[in-house]
């Protein structure tokens, strides 16, 4: 049995006191403390956590995306992007979470207006390559960022490879190039 | 004393013209060393001294596939990285050999993902393949030296296709020692 989490970062009760019509999720785990928002709070939310003085997180450690499909446990989103934030005048860590649920199949590339963030390049100018990175492996798009293009995967490529339901073997991508023989030059 | 001991006294020797160009060719193959991967490493360990590639007369390893007649694919190459290795086979001066070092090369070893190609076969000429994950630098070299009983036998790659079958395996020259037996953990 799990012990239960321990909610006393001191950052929940400034962020709770600062947005008092925002609801917001907590949870915790070994130290580390996790704070759960809606997609349309995020972006101001992270906004204050980086700029007010008692929070100060003046450094965007990553942004990893999660795919929960099949996951045991039920989750309240099938994809989450998390924000891993430190301060260093503070030494201090804290992830800040959101829920997406697909409203399209998500076996494409299509652009599903449902798997849709506000970048934090704004805030954070190295979220740049990280959200690109999300983009590539989980298809979730970000608003008002610079250049939202595929980081690792080529232009063209059929899906988004992260994704649960994408196959770890590919759809042929990696059996269909041109080949060349002895003679070629 | 240098090859001037091996000259005869009358200061000429007849031979074939084609035997002459492949001693020559086999004596300094000029390696192109494409290294993605913890093969890279042990390669570079094959061309340092303890192992000492030039030993073999391919110790000059060419940056330049214009300079260079001997790819030696080492680590496991993404389909995205396709078009770059392709693009040094065909700019390698003939007549040139590829070697596949490594599990990942040969066959993508354990990584059978989507990005991964499963053997570089599949797309570029191969003409020798080194097993092992990485291969000792002993085993690359026995390698280089299948492709220079190549270029003795055969002079030139063969043409067209893929995976051309050359005939020639790489025997060990130890005598294999007996597998250790009887041996149990905890046996009461
Ligand atoms: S065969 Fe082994 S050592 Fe060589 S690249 Fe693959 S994993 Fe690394």
């Amino acid at each position: 049995m799990a012990s239960k989490p321990n909610l006393d970062h001191p950052v929940f009760k400034i962020v709770k006191e600062a947005f008092p019509a925002v609801r917001f999720r907590a949870t915790e785990f070994r130290g580390q403390s996790t704070l759960i928002v809606e997609p349309g709070n995020l972006h101001k939310v992270l906004a204050f956590l980086r700029h007010d003085d008692r929070c100060d997180f003046n450094f965007l450690s990553d942004v990893i995306g999660i795919d929960y499909l099949d996951y045991p446990t039920p989750m309240p989103g099938r994809f989450s992007v998390i924000y891993n934030l430190v301060s260093y005048t503070r030494d201090d860590r804290l992830f800040m979470k959101v829920f997406l649920d697909p409203s399209l199949p998500t076996d494409g590339i299509d652009e599903d207006p449902a798997l849709y963030l506000d970048s934090v390049c704004d805030i954070w100018p190295g979220a740049e390559w990280t959200e690109r990175e999300v983009f590539d492996m989980f298809g979730i798009r970000f608003r008002n960022h610079p250049d939202l293009r595929r980081i690792l995967l080529w232009k063209d490529y059929p899906a988004h490879p992260l994704r649960k339901d994408y196959p770890l073997r590919g759809r042929g991508e990696r059996e269909t190039y041109r080949v060349i023989d002895r003679t070629d030059a | 004393m240098g090859i001037e001991a091996a000259i005869t006294a009358e200061g000429f020797a007849t031979t074939q013209l084609t035997k002459v160009m492949n001693w020559s060719r086999r004596s300094s193959l000029w390696p192109m060393p494409f290294a993605t991967a913890c093969c890279g490493i042990e390669l570079m360990a094959t061309a340092s001294s303890r192992y000492d590639l030039a030993r073999f007369g391919a110790e000059v390893m060419r940056f330049s596939p214009r300079q260079s007649d001997l790819l030696i694919v080492a680590g496991r190459v993404a389909i995205k990285m396709m078009p770059v290795l392709q693009r040094i086979y065909q700019q390698m001066t003939e007549p040139r050999w590829v070697i596949s070092m490594g599990a990942c090369a040969s066959t993508g070893g354990v990584f059978d993902t989507y990005a991964t190609v499963q053997g570089v076969d599949q797309f570029i000429p191969v003409d020798v393949y080194v097993p092992g994950c990485p291969p000792r630098p002993e085993q690359l070299i026995e390698g280089v030296m299948a492709i220079q009983r190549h270029i003795d036998e055969e002079g030139l790659p063969p043409v067209g296709g893929k995976r051309v079958p050359l005939n020639i395996s790489v025997a060990p020259t130890h005598e294999v020692a007996p597998q250790p037996i009887g041996v149990s953990l905890g046996a009461s």
